[in-house]
Formats: C-alpha cells, structure tokens, sequence
C-alpha cells in the first residue's frame, strides 16, 4: 500500500522526521456567549423561523403531544427512541410507530411514514440548529427520511451557539459515530439558483421548547 | 503669504508651520505613464502639494517603477529598474505617487527583488516608509481633507485596485471629492470591481479585458455622471479607451486634476 | 498564450445568455456573503481568518504528524484509512472492494477530490453504476458535463435545459418548472439511496483528534450517502486535515458565510468510524481515502504551500472579474477561478495551460474573500516569475524577453528614456486630443494591436510631463 511511500513523500516535503514532534498549534478559539436561557430559547425559535422553520413554545409535555398530534393530522409517524419523546406521551399518539432497534424494519418505516419525531441532544440559539447524536435512542433516518421532521426539546438542551457545543463537547467522537447538525429545512438551489425545498431531506421542520 | 494659503490650511496647523517658516520638500515620482501620456496629473499633482504650502522636487533621473516587468514574471529586469528607483530616490524623505499601483510595486514588491543583497533589501524597505499614495499623502500627511478645490460636475468614483485593497483607500478620495465645491458624487454599483488593466494583462487577453471595461462603463452610465474620477492613471487610460470606443461622453480625470481645479 | 484557452474564453463571452447567468449568480452569492460577513453580523470575521489561516498553516507544516493521528482514531472508532498515491489507486480499491462485497451499485455526495481523479468514468468503465445525488451533480452526469463552479455545479444551464435533459435521459415527460424537476429527481435518487450497496462522499474537514469526516450541505443526500448504505468510503485530499473537534468553532464560522451567505449549511455531519454498538443505523464499513495524487509535490514548495488551505468555498471564483467573465469551462481542469489558476500548474504542470496565471489582472479581489488568507495574487506572481524562468530555459517567446531586456535597459538610463519617448511622440498621433480608433503602421505592434481590438488609444501629448516641468 501507498501509506509509507505518501507519509514519506509528505515528510521529505516538509523536511521532517518519522516521529518528529510539533510545535504548539494555535490555541483552541472558542468564545461562549453569555445568553440566559430565556433569550437562548427565543433566539432559536426565532432563527429557525427565519429558515421557514415552525416552532412552538410548549409549557408542558401535553401541550407538545397536542401540536404534534395536530402537525401529523391523521398523517403516519416514526419516532425515536428517546425518554423524552415517551415522557410527553408523544409514542402514544395514534399513527406513531417508535421502539425500533432494527436497522432494516426502520428504514421500510422510515421511507413510507409521513413524519419522523425527534428529540434532540442540544439545539444552538443563535443559528436555530439542531444536533442529534446517533444513539441507541436516536436513529440516523428518522430525522432525514420523512417529508415532515418534528424535534421536541425540552429547554435546558438550548444552547448559545458553536463555541458553547464544541466547549461542553470538545470529543464527539467519543459518543457516537454520527452528530448531525441540522440548520432548517432540506433545500438546493442549483437549478436557475431558484430555491427549492424538501430536496433529499424533510422540507418542512418543527421545533418544539418544552418547559 | 497669501490669504488663499491659509485659507486652504484649515485643520493642518503643523503645514501652516511649514509654509510660514520652512517649506518641507516632498519629491514626485509621476509614473511613466503620467509622463508620456497623461502630463496634466503630473502638473496638477504638484500644483495641490504646492498650494499645500510644499517644495515640490522633480527628480529628473526618475523613469519607471518596474511594474509591468515584474508582473509579467520579469523579476531580473523589473529589480534592475527597482534598483535604478532606488538610487533616484535614495535622498528623498517623501515620495508621492499619483498611483495605486505603483506605489505598491515600490512599497510592498521592492524588498523581494533582492533576495541575496540585504543592503538592496534594506533600501527597499526603508524607502517604503517613505512613499506616499497621493490621496493618502494629503490626508494623512499634510493632514488637509480641504484643498479648496472647485468643480461644478456630476461624477462618479472608480475604487483602483490596488490603492483599495493594497492600502485600504476607499473613503479618503471621497471625503476629499466631498469637500470639492460644485462637485455632486453619485456612486455606481460596480465601484469595486476591476476595470479591467491590470497592465500587460490587457493585452495579452484583450477580449476578457475589453469584457470587463464593459461592465465598468455600463456601471458608470448608471449614474448619469459625466465623469469618472480614480487615484490611477492606467485605470483611468483603460476606461477611457472603452468610454471613447462605445463614443459615450463621459470624460475621465484624475483626483488629482480635480483637487487642483479652482 | 494558448489557443485552446483563448477560444473557450471567445466563445462565453459572445454568449449574452451565459454572461448573464454568471453574472447573476455570482452577484448573488457575493451579496450573501457580504451580508453575512459584515460587521453587524459577525464582527469577529477578519479575526477569524486570521484564526483559520494560523490553524491551516500548522496543521499543513506538521501534516504528517496529524495524518498519523487521523489514522490512529479513525481505526480505534473501527474505521479504516486507505493511502492512495493517484487516481487509479482509488479506482483499484472501490472496485477491489466492491468485488469482494458483490456491490452493484453506488451513490455519491459532491466531491472534487472526486472529480478530480475522474472516480466515476473509471467506475462505470468496470460496470458499476455510479450516481451523482446532489441535484447539480446528478443533472451534470446525465449531461456528462464538468461542475461550473465548485458550489453552483450547474450554473450555466436553464431550466428548459434541463427539462430537456431529463425527458431525454429519464424517460419523463418534458417539465420546466424547477418545484417539479427537483420532485423527479428526488423520486428517482430516493430509489438509488436506499438500494445503493456503498455510499462515496468526499470530506470538508478531516478531524485528527476524531478520526472523523466532516460534511457540510443543503440538500440531504450526503447525509443519505453516508447513511443509507451498509458501506461508507469518504475520499479526500491529505490536506482536508484540521487538528481538533474544537477547531470547527472557526471553520464553520467561515465556511458557509464565505460559500453561499448561510451562518451554516443545512446539514453538517461529523462522522467517525462505522455504527457502534447499540446504534440503530448507519454504515456497518467505514473507509477513508487519503489521496495524494500531486499534493505532496505542492507541500514542497515552501512559497506555494499556502495553496492547499483552500476549504473549497468558492468565495475567490464569485468575486474574480475574470472568471465572471469567462465561467468556469474556460479553465482547463475541475477547479476553476483564482484557487484553479494557481493549483492548476502545481498540479499539472504550467504547460498544461500556460495562460493561467498571466489570465488575471491581479485586483485581489480573492484574497481579500478568501477565509483562510491565501495570497492568490503572490502566487500568481510567483508562478508568472517561474513561467518566464522555464521559457528562458527553453529559448521560448524570444521577442518578449528581448523587448522586456530592451525596455529595463531603457528604464535605467535616464537620457535614452527621454529620447525613446521622443522617438515614441513624434510617430504617435496627437488625434487632435480626441482618442484614437486606430495607429500608424509604425506603432501597428502585437500589444497596440490588441489594445485597439477593445478601445480606443490615448493620444500623444504636445510634451510629456518633464517637459512641461522645466518649462515651468
């Protein structure tokens, strides 16, 4: 294989030693914004609907059950596997499969069901983003598959932003194999630059703050 | 001393100073193209850092800045005519260009011409210290944003290349033109987009070149202005040429010209 | 000059239609950015460039030190890394692998690196089909055209092109409204994506701390490629490589705003390694190729080497006069605009297309763009300077160097300057002070020519400036 013959060619290049030590790199750059909760909550919904995101504030579990049952209106659903999502009732709605641990029987659901639920692992304010950990609660599709993507946080998972996840998250690597970041709905513009939604991914997202 | 003088020298004590006891020397370097083909920067240049209460010197040994050499990959030649710059100015405590470009060549390309003569090198280097953009010299120089300058026009700004992104020269020009009386600025849309010189590159690919100065040109018939003005005599020559070609008339001048009308 | 280049750029720019588009599209995305660039917005910016160009400098000077490290964490998360030396080395492994595992057939996210060593002709040339799933790239490949533009693959065509295209290559009924072409597409990819036995992406970042992939998006399909498939093989350049998870607090900043105005892409993935134990999806096999095919040689030179911290943004090709003018088909390789102009001959060689560092008027406008501070002008000149060097090896273009010669000659003896430039005014037409629509026989040379083909010539003053100077 070409792994010593490259590693060599980039050593000679840069004048270098199998083995040789680094100088420091520059020092990690991350600068966290002071933002209590309360803003750090308005400032993502605010942002997702900026994207054409929908939102709503719920006070309780039930409120988020009810905008839930609304947004699937009779419609079909696949949801994750997380506490959260089954401490709202939202598992129980008619119309939501959930309890998946099999990878073949989730995707067949995943490609025919109109509305995947969520929860999720944090969201960031200042750019209305999602992020979701692959886990054994958290499947890769449900987000990515259905039309319809709904992700129920509850508050506390509000984030400032970028610096504040890669502080509190400085290894994700070590948690999962996939962190997605999700900022709005599925779009391209690469016919006549006109904006087109829901291209491969859901083109419509809510997000739902629980208190 | 004239009244006009100190008129002109509102908010520039330390040139008052000057005129009235020692005038300081400031040497030109006008560019080879301002001499051979466009004379009247040069003059009207002079004539502004003179009214500025300067003693204008004209080395007269002076030539190119190596320029269109070195952009076209001529490092050999384009350092021997560095170094012939190099000697002309060696005595000269400002030098004050009516050049973006050149004035980038001499300040920020000199000191990489001599690789293997630290003294050349050194030279260079302290020469840059001392060269001075027009527009910039007056404002931060002689300190003036007044020249007392009089226009009646309808004209718009074309933001040089180099003077905009090499030295940062984008509000000077205009707070000078602001204080122009007469003078109405109107900007276009394509204010910072090249005309399209670039020196040896408007020849050697001419269609892309032409291209652009279409689309400085069409930027400026937008404004209505009937004149456009830059700190860059070969940006002024090329969108010249295109406004002549396409018979609009719109004339070109050079800050310099405009500051030293009365 | 070459002709090649000099009829691709005729033949853009007397298509009013194309200029148009170009125009348009890169107007847009420049006011994109400068909105989400701006002071207001994110007044942190020109800091985190400094910031972003101080992390790729470290990690390219030490980069052995981090593909080590890479390698070392993407095979602890039970990943592999494959070093591949050019392009048919990749072809040999994603058949020798698609062999062993009876693949068939393959999706693909957006890739350069990919473009670059033509992964998918070589792919289908063993009949394995290979489809394109970003909607720019897939309307490419059934064109069986080169991206346009790194981030706007399909800029310079319409929708009736591809209205065109689609009946033509898909069997469908001719639809121009673009709502319903990206339904087509997406019902048809959406059939590869779940069928396909091995997903391709190419990588934004490579994270050494991580082992990990890192891929920015709007549509979803990276995110399907990398998921969907029991099989997920990322291609990318060795120098893709950032040092820390931490670092893409700066990278992401930039990345996004610079490319298309978005504080972030749709979708950003952070992949290591295949799924874990008690995950429910995701790939089962997890590869990354590290090609190099040239990038070594371009590390060498010491000069140049700032041009592998490109984040492939497209910010230079947007802002560049030139390539406004001349689209991205007029470039002679897969990277066009400022960054293709100087990784082009690095790559290739300067012979490949020696017009393509002489082919900018040098206004910076790159650099002042780009997010992580090359200095695309330098190494233009940089490059200029070696071309001459290489011509004056080889005895070639003897009458510029010569003129060149004559002219420094000229510019160092003061009194033969004035009476060149005499000898220059007195055959030059004073035109009565208007400007001149054409020259003498005796001035009629190549560059008189060439200027006269755009515009008109200044005419010869009375007397050049130290003339009138001594007079004065």
């Amino acid at each position: 294989m070409s792994r010593e013959a490259i590693l060599n060619q980039v050593r000679t290049a840069l004048g270098r030693g199998a083995g040789q030590g680094i100088a420091q790199p520059p020092p990690v750059r991350l600068r966290v914004d002071d933002m209590d909760l309360e803003t750090r909550v308005g400032s993502l919904l605010h942002a997702v609907e900026a994207l054409a995101g929908k939102t709503r504030r719920a006070a309780t579990g039930e409120e988020a059950r009810a905008y839930v049952r609304a947004v699937m209106h009779g419609r079909t659903a696949v949801a994750s596997n997380a506490p959260f999502l089954r401490e709202c009732g939202i598992v129980d709605l008619a119309g939501v499969q959930s309890g998946f641990t099999d990878a073949t029987a989730l995707r067949t659901l995943c490609a025919t069901a109109d509305v995947g639920i969520t929860c999720a692992d944090y969201a960031l304010a200042d750019t209305g983003t999602l992020v979701m950990l692959a886990s054994p609660a958290e499947a890769r599709l449900i987000s990515l598959l259905p039309p319809v993507h709904i992700a129920v946080v509850p508050k506390e998972r509000v984030l400032s932003g970028l610096d504040e996840l890669f502080t509190i998250l400085p290894d994700p690597a070590a948690r999962t194999s996939s962190m997605v970041l999700i900022t709005g709905p599925s779009r391209t513009a690469d016919i006549e630059q006109i904006l087109v939604r829901g291209v491969h991914g859901p083109g419509e997202i809510h997000v739902v703050v629980v208190e | 001393m004239a009244n006009s003088e100190l008129w002109i020298v509102r908010g520039g004590g330390t040139t008052l100073l000057q005129s009235l006891f020692m005038a300081q020397r400031v040497s030109i370097f006008v560019t080879c193209i301002v001499d051979q083909l466009f004379p009247n920067v040069g003059l009207a240049m002079a004539d502004v850092l003179e009214r500025l209460g300067y003693q204008v010197d004209f080395p007269e040994d002076q030539t190119c800045c190596g320029q269109p050499a070195f952009n076209t990959g001529y490092r050999r030649e384009a350092c021997q005519v560095a170094r012939h710059f190099l000697k002309v100015f060696r005595d000269s405590e400002y030098v004050v260009v009516p050049s973006g470009s050149c004035t980038s060549m001499i300040a920020h390309h000199f000191h990489d011409l001599f690789p293997e003569d630290p003294e050349a090198r050194r030279a260079a280097e302290a020469l840059a210290q001392r060269v001075w953009e027009f527009s910039k010299f007056v404002l931060e120089v002689a300190r003036v944003d007044d020249v007392g300058a009089r226009l009646e026009d309808v004209v718009t700004y074309h933001d040089s290349c180099h003077a905009l992104r090499e030295f940062g020269i984008k509000n000077g020009p205009r707070r000078l033109l602001a204080n122009v009386r007469g003078l109405e600025l109107r900007e276009m849309d394509a204010a910072e987009e090249c005309c399209g010189f670039g020196g040896t590159f408007s020849v050697k690919f001419p269609e892309i070149s032409g291209g652009m100065a279409g689309t400085k040109i069409d930027s400026i018939v937008r404004t209505g202005a009937k004149t456009v003005i830059s700190v860059d005599s070969s940006c002024l020559m090329q969108i010249q040429g295109a406004l002549a070609r396409a018979a609009l008339p719109v004339r070109t001048m050079h800050l310099a010209e405009v500051l030293a009308s009365r | 000059m070459s002709v090649a280049f000099d009829e691709k750029v005729h033949k853009t720019l007397a298509d009013a239609n194309l200029q148009l588009a170009i125009y348009r599209a890169t107007g847009r995305l420049i006011d994109h950015r400068k909105h989400a660039v701006a002071a207001t917005v994110l007044p942190d910016y020109q800091e985190l460039r400094t910031q972003a160009n101080a992390i790729k400098k470290h990690t390219i000077d030490h980069l052995d030190h981090y593909l080590e490290q890479f390698e070392a964490n993407v095979t602890a998360h039970g990943g592999k890394v494959i070093y591949c030396e050019d392009a048919t080395e990749v072809a040999d492994f994603v058949l020798g692998l698609a062999k062993e595992r009876g693949a068939q057939l393959i999706v693909k996210s957006k890739s350069m690196t990919t473009e670059e060593i033509d992964l998918n002709e070589r792919l289908e040339h063993h009949k394995l089909e290979s489809v394109e799933t970003d909607l720019g790239e897939y309307i490419l490949q059934l064109a069986h055209q080169r991206p346009y533009h790194i981030v706007a693959p399909a800029l310079h065509l319409t929708r009736y092109d591809v209205g065109d295209l689609f009946a033509r290559t898909l069997g469908v009924a001719n639809e121009t409204v673009v709502e319903k072409q990206t339904l087509i597409a997406r019902a048809v990819l959406r059939q590869k994506f779940l069928a396909a036995d091995i997903g391709i992406s190419g990588a934004n970042f490579l994270v050494a701390d991580s082992g990990a992939v890192v891929l920015v998006e709007n549509e979803g399909n990276a995110r399907l490629t990398t998921s969907a498939p029991r099989i997920h093989i990322a291609v990318a350049g060795i120098e893709k490589l950032i040092p820390r998870a931490q670092d893409l607090a700066v990278f992401l900043k930039l990345l996004g705003r610079s490319a298309t105005g978005q504080a972030l892409t749709v979708y950003t993935s952070f992949l290591s390694g295949p799924r874990r134990a008690g995950e429910i999806d995701g790939p089962e096999e997890f590869y990354v190729v590290l090609l190099n095919n040239g990038r070594t040689r371009l590390l060498a030179d010491r000069a140049k080497r700032e041009s592998l911290y490109c984040i492939r943004c497209g910010a230079c090709l947007n802002h560049c006069p030139v390539y406004r003018k001349i689209g991205g088909h007029s470039f002679p390789w897969v990277y066009s605009g400022p960054i293709g102009a100087i990784i082009t001959p690095q790559f290739l060689g300067i012979e490949h297309e020696p017009s393509l560092p002489f082919a900018s008027s040098l206004c910076g406008a790159c650099a002042e763009v780009c997010p992580v501070k090359i200095d695309i002008p330098k190494v233009l000149l940089d490059l200029r300077a070696e071309a001459k060097q290489a011509e004056g090896r080889k005895g070639a273009n003897r009458m510029e160097r010569l003129a060149f010669k004559i002219w420094a000659w000229v510019m160092c003896h003061p009194r033969i300057y004035e009476m060149a430039a005499m000898v220059a005014a007195s055959v030059a037409p004073a035109g009565n002070g208007k400007w001149l629509r054409s020259a003498p026989a005796v001035m009629n040379l190549p560059p008189v020519r060439a200027w006269l083909s755009q515009r008109d010539l200044p005419p010869a003053p009375a007397k050049s400036f130290r003339q009138l100077w001594r007079k004065r």
